[in-house]
């Protein structure tokens, strides 16, 4: 159940953010979560949902962009599938992670009158 | 004006962050490495199930080791001391991280341990995690280095169901493999189920209870040692630190 440790980090981030450019409400999250970064999307929503009462979240939507994991050989670049031996076909070296371990907030839309 | 989602509410201003939600922790994990750097030690985060004998394999492993090495550990425990006793009996200098019902630790955990900790002196610093094979996974701890341990009792088809824990995974420990003879498991499938999810793949077959294979565990730790460091003239080297106090 770290999805409720990933939001406070989540909403902490956004608080800071708040304070530098003088927001007082938060509409939006955009975060991005790969397939492989081991955080659960419905868990993830469900721990926003309770954390984001109470602070500049309050009823804020949390907006996930989900990434599937895809791998290619560091080498050649030739990709490998997801499902196969995590190795090049052509030259034998193991692959590595293009994009799918992702826990990262994009952008958050808020009210910033000074802005 | 809102641009992103065209709802014209002057108000509302788009703001780019773009960074890990995490990176808090990493900023902690950051830090802890360049301790465990600069004390040319080599930390090792151990990750798997509840009861994968992540202990037991450290307890042979200060039996191979046979005084030959200084080592540490400190051993997330949801709410016993237990591992650190077991630990600190095998010689293996310990102590336990309570981590209450939080099912895994964080390099904040690691390094408010470290300022209780004599880790100076040590030569390899194990961190043993919380038995579980997702969360911990998630958390940089300023490792040198990933080892799960993976029982064969656990069954073949971990590393498909956990792939996020296994392809962070630097190493793969197969444990209790001396039960290998009263069991079906299928090593070949584990080595299968391996390569699809952990590059590079690398498995090691041990027994803590035989001592079958802990001696190639031990060379693999050994051969990634950091050279050693110049002792600083006082305690051990220190460096850009936002914190004022002293590790042991």
């Amino acid at each position: 159940m770290h999805e409720y440790s990933i939001v406070a980090s989540l909403i902490d981030r956004v608080q800071q953010e708040a304070a530098v450019h003088g927001g007082t409400r938060v509409h939006r999250l955009h975060v991005k979560i790969g397939e492989l970064s081991g955080v659960e999307l419905d868990l993830l929503k469900t721990a926003f949902e309770t954390f984001r009462e109470r602070t500049i979240c309050d009823g804020a939507e949390l907006a996930i962009d989900r990434v599937a994991a895809s791998w290619a050989c560091p080498s050649c670049k030739r990709p490998v599938l997801r499902g196969a031996i995590l190795r090049c076909d052509t030259c034998g070296r193991p692959a590595r992670m293009v994009e799918g371990d992702e826990i990262i907030l994009e952008r958050i839309e808020m009210e910033a009158p000074d802005v | 004006m809102c641009e992103t989602c065209g709802c014209g509410d002057p108000e509302i201003v788009p703001i780019e962050v773009q960074e890990r939600i995490l990176s808090d922790n990493d900023a902690q994990a950051d830090h802890n490495r360049s301790h465990f750097q600069g004390l040319g030690l080599l930390a090792i985060n151990l990750m798997g199930s509840p009861g994968a004998g992540k202990t037991a394999v450290l307890e042979a492993t200060a039996k191979e080791a046979g005084g030959r090495l200084k080592l540490g550990a400190v051993s997330g425990d949801l709410a016993t001391e237990r591992d650190a006793d077991r630990l600190n009996a095998s010689g293996i200098v310990s102590a336990t991280i309570t981590t209450g019902s939080a099912c895994h630790l964080d390099a904040r955990l690691v390094h408010r341990a470290l300022h209780d900790f004599p880790v100076s002196d040590r030569d390899i610093f194990f961190i043993e995690n919380v038995g579980n094979l997702v969360c911990p996974a998630i958390y940089d701890l300023g490792q040198a280095a990933n080892v799960v341990t993976l029982s064969v009792t656990e069954g073949e088809d971990k590393p498909l169901k956990y792939p996020v824990m296994f392809q962070k995974a630097d190493l793969v420990l197969l444990t209790k493999v001396d039960l290998l003879p009263h069991l079906d498991f299928d090593v070949a499938a584990v080595e299968d189920a391996l390569a699809r999810v952990m590059p590079g793949a690398n498995l090691l077959k041990v027994s803590a209870k035989t001592g079958e294979g802990i001696d190639a565990w031990l060379q693999w730790l050994e051969e990634r040692r950091p050279a050693p460091v110049e002792q600083a003239t006082e305690g051990h080297v220190h460096h850009h630190h936002e914190h004022q106090h002293e590790h042991r």
